[in-house]
């Protein structure tokens, strides 16, 4: 943001006020000016003034509720020149006109007359203005109204929309954390496979997260075996155990998590291999589902098992979502 | 040459902006004329009770003869009477008797200044608004010599002060704004006017740390002085300076000095000193590194003229024309209309010392050309110089009969108000984007 451009010698406050006005403008964008401000006003507001503009019938209810408005009826007199000599008795007319002049000589009857004249037509503009005032009153009454009506109504829209809104974040968080985790199994899985390429040299290296070999991987998964003996399974759970920690820091994987896997592990192995209740194509053991499952957790276990397809859906979440469609097997074997 | 200065309170205690104008001008022209203070005995500018005796006294080697006042100011009365005529179609008769409500009502000056006229040369009616200076003024017109002290306010726009603009001998006007309101609302153009205004006596050598150091104050500080009454804008600066604390700088300290009408905000960056001895203004003026007026109505600030000559910047409110064309003339002083623009230019004050030192120079500047006390005495030596030269062209309109009085023929002073341009003139001038 520019800083004001002085010299001690030439100080100009015009320039210097315009120059204040237009940081005031960069900051907030844009410098209404009164008029326009009421203009916006104007436009935000005309959808409420307008009854046709309203959508419910609300307004016409509240009208037929509220008794209809006549003006009451104000007592008030008519007061013309003649009116102080004015009677029913003709004779006595003619007297108070003749014995007028006299009259005149001890007081002034014109400025009452005028006075009273007055007042009687300020009655009548006043009873007039009462009305129209009372009549504009209820005008607005029934504008207020509908109007906090609109605004109960839109709040309502909107605290449903801030709901429902709610939900969708969660539902998205939900999904990135889903899909961050396979995206996590996928990496491991391919570490994994480019740690059981036939080199010679590769069990003396160390993982290489970006070297896989798909091929070498493809044809290794249809060659290994298929089960594992009872008596392998203790001696792989304890180091499992173990590793568990070291495995689970280079994913920033929580103990939550690894709990959530362990639970879906032990809900598969009660009813048996994935691939087996889908109908997959290779039936696959507990060990090899919980060696997929656990890819993240204990490296040992990458070097000795490989994945197969149901592990690839263990590990993707395909059975946590069945919408997910499960990474393409046949894309691994080449 | 023998002059009366009429004004509506008189005294070395008395710290109203008119009447301290008065004091100072009668003491000025003193050496170079014989002068006589005509006014009350009051000094309370709303009761006007009587609290001083009658008679006559001596104050700074300038005679002063006090009158009494007749009633004192009921306020129910005057607020009846300031609705019906600032609001409502009136008459004159509703005008004279708010101007009778208002006070302070002193017809022995009336009296007085009707007998002996003759015995001065001209009469200096200071405050147009009050009861002495529509009927002294009417009482020696081709002597009367008007200081209008007039503010936008609803009383300009009543009938009654019109013809005594036009038909004074000449008019001493304290800005180019107030020239040009009066010239609109009366047309009065061909009667004799300057733009004088009023020197001040600055202290020569003030104290800035004696000032800091009596009352605690560290740091950078904005002053105000004056009366702290919601009428002269403090209400707004109260709640644009707590803002501005939280929103921008919370370095800056906001002094106050004067009597307080008002509940001041805890704030620790809010200190009110009270009232202070002229001493004491002077040095807290040295030491401030600005001046906050926010005063919406104003015929001349003093007290920015006093800031200029100690060389420091103001900031003042821009709806009041007068302010805003004083900065503008000037070059030395901001100006603001809304929070953001008070925000920004007490920002650039505070933080940018070139802005801040050019403006108080330019300020200093300004007041040596225009209200130092020589510029100001010569102007109206010259206007009397000026006036001796010419006969005095028309006597002043007799008063209407008693019908005439009370025919409801005159518009409410609001509306005349509200028709008057506004805006600042700036280079003499009323400035082009004066607004019908």
């Amino acid at each position: 943001m520019p800083d004001f451009n002085v010299r001690a010698d030439s100080v100009n406050v015009e320039q210097i006020m315009e120059q204040i006005r237009a940081r005031i403008r960069e900051k907030r964008g844009v410098d209404y000016t009164e008029a326009q401000i009421r203009e916006l006003a104007a436009v935000k507001l005309e959808r409420f003034l307008d009854p046709s503009g309203i959508r419910s019938d609300l307004l016409e209810q509240f009208r037929k509720v509220q008794p209809p408005y006549s003006p009451p009826e104000l007592p008030n007199y008519a007061f013309e020149d003649s009116t102080l000599y004015e009677s029913h008795r003709g004779p006595l007319r003619l007297i108070r006109k003749l014995l007028n002049p006299l009259l005149k000589l001890f007081f002034n009857p014109n400025p009452l007359i005028q006075a009273l004249h007055i007042q009687a037509r300020l009655n009548t503009m006043s009873a007039e203005r009462e009305a129209t005032r009372e009549a504009a009153r209820r005008a607005s009454d029934q504008l207020f109204y509908e109007l906090i009506h609109n605004l109960v109504i839109e709040t309502t829209r909107m605290s449903i929309e801030v709901k429902n809104l709610k939900m969708r974040v969660e539902s998205i968080g939900s999904r990135l954390e889903f899909n961050e985790r396979r995206a996590r199994a996928l990496e491991s899985a391919v570490v994994y496979k480019s740690e059981e390429s036939p080199s010679p040299a590769a069990d003396s290296r160390p993982p290489r997260p970006h070297a896989p070999a798909p091929p070498q991987a493809a044809s290794h998964v249809e060659s290994r075996p298929s089960a594992a003996t009872p008596a392998e399974r203790p001696s792989e759970a304890a180091p499992r155990g173990d590793q568990a920690p070291q495995a689970a820091a280079p994913g920033g994987e929580g103990p939550g998590q690894r709990s959530r896997r362990r639970r879906r592990r032990r809900g598969r192995r009660g009813r048996g291999p994935a691939a087996a209740v889908m109908g997959g194509q290779a039936p696959q053991t507990d060990e090899s589902v919980a060696h997929g499952d656990d890819q993240a957790d204990s490296l040992s276990d990458r070097e000795s098992d490989a994945p197969a397809h149901d592990d690839l859906e263990t590990i993707s979440g395909a059975d946590a979502h069945p919408t997910e469609p499960p990474p393409d097997p046949e894309s691994h074997e080449g | 040459m023998k002059l009366a200065v009429v004004v509506q309170r008189y005294g070395r205690q008395i710290n109203g902006g008119a009447e301290l104008h008065a004091r100072y001008i009668a003491e000025h022209l003193a050496k170079h004329a014989q002068i006589e203070v005509l006014t009350t005995c009051a000094t309370d500018y709303v009761t006007w009770r009587n609290e001083l005796p009658a008679g006559t006294e001596e104050i700074n080697g300038v005679t002063v003869r006090r009158f009494r006042v007749k009633h004192e100011r009921d306020p129910n009365v005057f607020g009846k009477r300031s609705e019906r005529v600032f609001e409502g179609r009136h008459s004159i008769g509703d005008e004279l008797d708010w101007l009778d409500a208002e006070g302070p009502t002193a017809p022995a000056i009336v009296d007085h200044l009707t007998k002996h006229a003759a015995d001065y040369d001209y009469c200096l009616f200071f405050s147009y608004r009050y009861y002495h200076a529509y009927y002294g003024a009417r009482a020696t017109a081709s002597r009367a010599v008007l200081v209008p002290t007039a503010e936008r306010d609803e009383a300009i726009g009543l009938h009654i002060f019109h013809d005594v603009f036009r038909s004074v001998r000449a008019v001493m006007y304290n800005s180019p704004e107030e020239r040009a309101m009066i010239h609109a609302v009366s047309g009065n153009d061909d009667v004799p006017g300057v733009v004088v205004g009023v020197g001040s006596e600055v202290a020569a050598n003030p104290q800035p740390s004696r000032f800091r150091q009596k009352h605690d104050i560290r740091g950078p500080f904005a002053i105000y002085v004056g009366r702290i009454d919601q009428n002269k804008g403090c209400t707004q600066l109260f709640e644009f300076f707590q803002g501005y604390l939280r929103d921008v700088s919370d370095k800056t300290t906001l002094v106050l000095i004067g009597h307080s009408l008002l509940p001041i905000p805890t704030h620790p960056r809010i200190r009110h000193l009270g009232f202070v001895d002229e001493a004491d203004k002077y040095d807290a003026l040295a030491a401030a590194d600005l001046l906050i007026m926010p005063s919406y109505f104003e015929s001349l600030s003093m007290v920015a003229l006093e800031a200029w000559a100690l060389g420091k910047p103001v900031l003042v409110n821009g709806k009041c024309d007068v302010l805003k064309g004083q900065c503008l003339r000037s070059n030395a002083g901001l100006f603001y209309e809304n929070y953001a623009e008070f925000a920004e230019t007490l920002r650039a004050i505070e933080t940018n010392r070139w802005l801040a030192a050019s403006l108080g120079r330019n300020g200093r500047q300004y007041f040596k050309e225009h209200y130092d006390w020589p510029v100001v005495v010569r102007k109206y030596l010259d206007m009397f110089e000026r006036l001796k030269k010419e006969a005095p062209k028309k006597s002043i309109e007799p008063l209407p009969g008693w019908f005439e009085r009370r025919r409801q023929n005159l518009p409410a002073a609001n509306e005349v108000l509200a028709a008057i341009p506004s805006g600042p003139a700036v280079h003499g001038k009323t400035d082009a984007r004066r607004r019908a």
